[in-house]
């Protein structure tokens, strides 16, 4: 082994660095900006990384990427080794060289004080919500819970709002490792963590499936830090440490075998196509029913505003353009943010009920503008022709000029709308699992975009090409009237 | 008032007007901006009367039609249509102007038929919606006014799909829907070759033989000459000449008129 280590070493440049992956965003104690030098990263990640690339003759070099990005961006070789709590499942070894599993987690059920009586496995959530995120072997426990259990699973993107919404009574339990969940104690407490593992898994760091020469090194590394009691030291400076860690490495040790599964008490893996196409086919309900409502309600009160801004009084004008301003300058997703979590303390809406309404208000104010635009755009004559009829302004608006504007605002708006029921897919970030969410959850645990991918595409634009194809027939017809 | 009094008048002042004329306009004052676009006009229509506008272009011909029609506002003077009475001032709100509206008619030069209507239902529109009619009653009357007009074969057509002389038409019936006592009318023969300018003489004589007052705005000396009982000239916002059609547009007296008809 340490024959490979020098071989490997050889055959890299002494200078060029170990560039190694992982979500900075995800936190301590696996990888965060460090709070003296925001520039650096620290972490157990952190440092596992550097006594590979220490070993290796290498300087380590982080770079950031999206913990859902981990894997693909290794394939593509965006860098070398990806290491962020990357949890160890069958699926990736069939794509990736995978290490040995470095560190033990365990799966644990986090619920408010006062179920902590009567909760203590899936089997006692029946019929209620339980929050972890997304794409996770404890995301795969609860669809397995949803199955035999009735448990309602909620997809986060987070691990942090899991345990917050927990605390808010959003959702009944939280199933996550053992690490995630004691850090969220810390921070946000409010809330107990079972003692009783429902499940074990392992983190491991992960590499192309053309380096598996460079990831013997690195077990080779990890199986020799294990044994002088490097990581060890690492864990503990983390405090992530305790008796089943120290038990876990005896066995690997006593082993000295790499490990290729994900853990003897890992649910199977639900990665099939027949499996996930049911699941594919709801979330594109849920994409287009989303959509549906959020495009109702944008326009309706983009009409609304439109009329404000066209008919009502200068201050009215002012608030009006205000808003739309402000929604049309900020992000979509930070406007979702603060409706859900923001604006809990005051309103607790459900998730779709938000994703609704935060979807809906935003297109509200870019409808406004269409409609407010194909308002000013029917020609003077025409209302004034009305006027000597005896129309009020009100009929003029609803008989001559809002039913002539529609006929301009069509196409625009059929933009809008397919640009919408792509934008559903932002929803995730509260916890609403949708097309794009559900085919990402699919795509991990497959280990490839290529299938998951073509299909989700398949849907949306069988869901858009009828809806455009509609638009222009109308379009056509009045064109002809 | 300059020029010479219609023969068919009775020059009379203040409420008694209304009683006999379908429109009574006296010393009116308009401007735009710092600008004064009527200057003390006074006019008189009576029922079945035709009259026509004349007058070169910046005139204020349609000007003062747009303030009878309470499309714009005028600075001072009196307006009353039918016992209508309009006031100086911004123009009131719809709301107010319902017995004008009922009262007046107007044909717009450029039709300014409804785009998404057909032409029954541009027709049907202000009978249903402003005056609370069946839709039965109203498509009726839509029928029977496109029959008088001879475009009864073109009543699901859309605006687009019709001719000038027949959106013409179409807009003249619509106009008509409301039975107005007054029809106003802004270069009606500007897009229509001779036989439809003929075909449109003879349905304004019938208009007003049925009584209505017809106020049109023109620049077509012939078919001023033709069609209209009396021709008013304006020029920089007053009246400079009046009369007969025949009188004032074979024997002008006025050089606005000499200018006219040059």
């Amino acid at each position: 082994m340490a024959l490979c280590v020098v071989t490997w070493s050889c055959t890299a440049s002494p200078r060029e660095p170990l560039r190694w992956g992982g979500d900075a965003e995800g936190g301590a104690p696996f990888v965060e900006a460090d709070p003296a030098d925001p520039n650096r990263v620290r972490g157990f990640d952190v440092d596992i990384a550097g006594l590979i690339a220490n070993e290796l003759g290498r300087q380590p070099e982080f770079v950031q990427v999206a913990w859902a990005s981990i894997e693909p961006s290794v394939a593509r070789g965006d860098f070398t080794i990806g290491m962020s709590g990357v949890e160890d499942r069958p699926a990736l070894h069939a794509r990736y060289a995978v290490s040995l599993p470095y560190y033990e987690f365990r799966e644990v059920l986090a619920v408010r004080a006062a179920d902590s009586a009567r909760v203590h496995t899936l089997a006692d959530l029946r019929g209620r919500r339980v929050g972890t995120l997304g794409a996770t072997q404890a995301w795969d426990m609860l669809l397995d819970a949803a199955r035999t259990h009735a448990v309602v699973p909620v997809s986060y993107d987070d691990d942090v709002h899991p345990y917050s919404d927990l605390v808010s009574g959003r959702v009944d339990a939280v199933l996550l490792d053992h690490v995630l969940a004691e850090r969220s104690l810390r921070r946000i407490g409010g809330f107990v963590i079972q003692p009783a593992a429902l499940a074990r898994g392992h983190y491991v760091a992960v590499l192309a499936a053309r380096d598996s020469v460079l990831r013997d090194s690195v077990n080779t590394i990890l199986l020799a830090r294990m044994r002088d009691g490097s990581l060890e030291r690492v864990f503990r400076s983390w405090s992530v440490w305790d008796s089943q860690q120290a038990e876990y490495q005896q066995q690997v040790l006593r082993d000295s075998v790499v490990r290729r599964t994900a853990s003897v008490t890992a649910p199977p893996s639900t990665t099939s196509m027949a499996t996930y196409l049911p699941a594919l086919l709801r979330a594109a309900a849920i994409t287009l029913l989303l959509s549906v409502l959020a495009m109702v309600l944008a326009i309706v009160v983009g009409i609304g505003l439109a009329a404000g801004r066209v008919y009502g009084s200068r201050p009215l004008r002012v608030l009006l353009t205000a808003y739309m301003e402000v929604i049309r300058g900020t992000p979509v997703l930070l406007q979702l943010f603060v409706l859900y979590y923001g604006l809990s303390d005051i309103i607790r809406l459900p998730a779709f009920a938000a994703a609704v309404i935060g979807l809906g208000l935003n297109y509200a104010a870019y409808e406004s503008e269409i409609y407010r635009a194909a308002l000013q755009a029917i020609p003077t004559l025409q209302l004034e022709a009305a006027r000597t009829l005896g129309l009020s302004e009100l009929q003029i608006l609803r008989l001559v000029r809002g039913p002539q504007a529609l006929r301009l605002a069509l196409a625009p708006m059929t933009n809008d709308f397919v640009a919408l029921l792509k934008d559903s897919s932002l929803v995730s970030v509260i916890t609403v699992v949708e097309l794009t969410k559900q085919t990402a959850i699919y795509a991990t645990n497959a280990g490839s975009w290529a299938i998951p991918g073509t299909l989700c595409a398949l849907v949306y634009l069988a869901m858009s090409l009828p809806l455009s194809r509609m638009a222009r027939r109308l379009e056509q017809r009045w064109t002809v009237s | 008032m300059d020029g010479v009094m219609s023969t068919r008048m009775t020059p009379v002042t203040g409420a008694d007007l209304s009683a006999t004329n379908a429109l009574c306009i006296r010393a009116l004052h308009a401007v735009r901006g710092d600008q004064p676009i009527l200057r003390g006009v006074d006019l008189d229509v009576a029922g079945g009367e035709v009259c026509a506008i004349m007058g070169v272009s910046g005139a204020g011909k349609t000007t003062m039609l747009r303030v009878v029609a309470a499309l714009q506002p005028f600075a001072s003077g009196a307006v009353e249509i039918s016992g209508v009475a309009l006031q100086p001032g911004a123009v009131p709100p719809e709301s107010q102007l319902r017995a004008l509206r009922r009262r007046v008619g107007v044909v717009f030069q450029s039709h300014a038929l409804f785009e998404h209507l057909t032409a029954l239902e541009n027709i049907m529109l202000a009978p249903v919606h402003a005056l609370g009619q069946s839709r039965a009653d109203a498509a009726a009357t839509a029928t029977r006014l496109l029959e008088s007009l001879g475009v009864s074969a073109r009543a699901n057509a859309y605006p687009r799909q019709l001719s000038g002389g027949e959106a013409q038409r179409v807009a003249i019936a619509r106009a008509l829907a409301p039975d107005p006592q007054l029809l106003l009318m802004d270069e009606p023969t500007s897009a229509l070759d001779p036989a439809r300018r003929s075909a449109l003489g003879e349905s304004v004589r019938v208009l007003a033989a049925q009584g209505r007052g017809l106020l049109i705005v023109t620049h077509d000396a012939e078919f001023a000459r033709s069609y209209a009982d009396r021709v008013v000239v304006l020029s920089h916002g007053t009246v400079v000449e009046q009369g007969p059609a025949s009188q004032v547009l074979t024997h002008p007296t006025h050089d606005a008129t000499r200018e006219l008809l040059s």
